[in-house]
């Protein structure tokens, strides 16, 4: 944790070097988080409700969404950059160090211009939570929390996949990002609405209905028993392939050399 | 004229060297449709009356949004004329002969044409599609041709737009910041994100009137049913006057910022 904090600082200091580009693109990524926001009201200026949930709880739902996402993207943004890193040679530099090979990946690189989107889904959490009509008991706060800490984990796990499929392919990664940016723009509405297909999808295949529709369940009280206030945790198991996806392409990993 | 030409079907020739890269796009493309449509629906499904589109106008508008994605981007990431900018090789670009405006000009509509080309199998797909994702044909042959016409206008008023922000980069180094924020405002103000019609009437007024709304609005309005009659004149008008009004004032500031271009390194 502290070597964390250190390579934080380091990424910190390096990227105020150009302090207008920064914060030019901090503004962009809050502006281009603002648009879909504005998509969702003006949507929900036409008609109340979706599937059942009103407005208030709809923005709950992105809110939270967009929150998990915007950590996962700000803690883990070394894994985007993990192509290049292979094709570079930096790599092989990280294998010979004595630390896990995926935390030094996911710290290579902590891009702050993310805390646009932070910023916007901290925005978004102040105004909802109030106004949800959820009453905040200490249940309900825990059920966020894990809503959004799980989420960033899976979403993470998401990102570790997509660099890990560079041992195989150096191109047409793109499809991933159906999973990751198409997980996070969709993920506006309870997946519920998509239908029952994707649904199950969502939950058993790639989890993220898990921190999503279920535990807003239980949040907005449709739901009362404690299996959905946990389903986030469950949805944690989708480490374990994730991780096992990236030894597996480590196994088969050559250097470029160079 | 052949030096345009020329410069359109070398771009449009090296964009064709990704042939998996569009693959992929065309997957994520027909994803992403699939599940703005789902989600259409469901907001359909509660009162399909009180929305401004019918639900197959608005099932056309997201697969053509879908499928010409990067006709469409005002901000298109092939990063070509950039790097030009970034690695100080303006430098022999200005060197060249033919005029700087109308090469960058060719060479931005040639990416994007080659890359919506290789995109059109997902816009087939979405025709054989069963049930509410089905795509429909226009009514008429007429219809189809002003839909052409007008889609060849839209490409033209969103490349004069970029020509605008590519003159906004000789004056900074923040290029990302700059991507971002035009992507943003652009795709949201042209019915990138959703159709312009679906904005509350107080400020549809005003965002019907800028440049943004003379892109795919149009075009794609056109062709679902949703413009008809007389206004479809209109809505052509209102794409040439933006188009003429962008070039010129693309044309004047590049004219202006080239006098004081700094070429960045060596």
């Amino acid at each position: 944790m502290k070597l964390y904090l250190k390579y934080c600082a380091i990424n910190m200091k390096s990227q105020m070097q150009y302090k207008f580009s920064f914060f030019l693109v901090i503004f962009g990524q809050f502006l281009s988080a603002f648009t879909m926001f504005f998509g969702v009201l003006f949507m929900f200026s036409i008609i109340n409700a979706v599937d059942g949930f009103t407005y208030s709880q709809v923005l709950l739902c992105y809110a939270s969404m967009s929150m998990a996402f915007s950590l996962a993207e700000l803690v883990s943004s070394g894994f985007a950059t993990f192509s290049g890193m292979l094709a570079n040679g930096t790599f092989d530099r990280i294998l010979v160090r004595p630390q896990s090979s995926i935390f030094q990946v996911m710290a290579s690189r902590i891009d702050l211009a993310r805390l646009g989107i932070t910023a916007q889904s901290v925005i978004i959490l102040c105004w909802a939570v109030p106004n949800s009509g959820v009453s905040w008991t200490w249940d309900k706060i825990l059920t966020l929390c894990l809503m959004i800490i799980c989420g960033s984990i899976i979403f993470s796990c998401l990102f570790l996949i997509q660099a890990s499929f560079a041992f195989f392919t150096t191109e047409g990664l793109e499809f991933m990002n159906v999973l990751t940016y198409g997980g996070r723009e969709h993920g506006r509405y309870p997946f519920s609405i998509y239908g029952k297909g994707v649904l199950r999808f969502l939950t058993f295949v790639i989890p993220l209905a898990l921190f999503q529709y279920y535990p807003l369940l239980y949040l907005i009280g449709r739901e009362s028993s404690v299996y959905y206030m946990l389903t986030p945790l469950f949805g944690l198991l989708f480490m374990i392939p994730s991780c096992a996806f990236f030894r597996f392409g480590l196994g088969r990993y050559r250097s470029t050399g160079s | 004229m052949r030096t345009y030409f020329a410069v359109f079907r070398m771009r449009f020739i090296a964009a064709f060297q990704y042939r998996i890269v569009a693959f992929s796009s065309m997957t994520t493309s027909l994803v992403w449709g699939f599940m703005s449509i789902l989600a259409y629906a469901a907001f359909y499904r509660v009162n399909p009356d009180a929305f401004p589109m019918t639900f197959p106008q608005t099932v056309s508008y997201v697969w053509i949004n879908q499928t010409f994605l990067l006709w469409f981007a005002v901000v298109f990431t092939d990063g070509d004329i950039e790097s030009t900018l970034e690695s100080g090789s303006i430098a022999y670009e200005l060197a060249r002969p033919a005029d700087l405006y109308w090469r960058w000009f060719t060479r931005a509509c040639a990416g994007r044409v080659a890359m919506s080309v290789l995109r059109l199998p997902a816009l087939a797909a979405a025709f054989l599609l069963p049930g509410i994702l089905k795509m429909t044909l226009p009514p008429d042959l007429i219809r189809l041709l002003l839909f052409v016409l007008s889609m060849v206008l839209a490409l033209f008023v969103t490349v004069s737009f970029t020509m605008l922000m590519y003159v906004t980069m000789f004056h900074t180094i923040s290029f990302r910041g700059i991507r971002l924020t035009v992507t943003a405002v652009t795709t949201f103000l042209s019915g990138g994100l959703i159709p312009l019609p679906f904005f509350p009437a107080s400020i549809r007024g005003i965002v019907e009137a800028l440049p943004f709304a003379a892109m795919q609005n149009i075009p794609l309005r056109i062709y679902n049913g949703n413009i008809t009659g007389i206004d479809v004149i209109y809505g052509i008008g209102f794409q040439v006057f933006w188009l003429v009004t962008l070039i010129i004032l693309g044309k004047l500031a590049m004219g202006y910022s080239l006098r004081k271009v700094v070429a960045q390194g060596g």
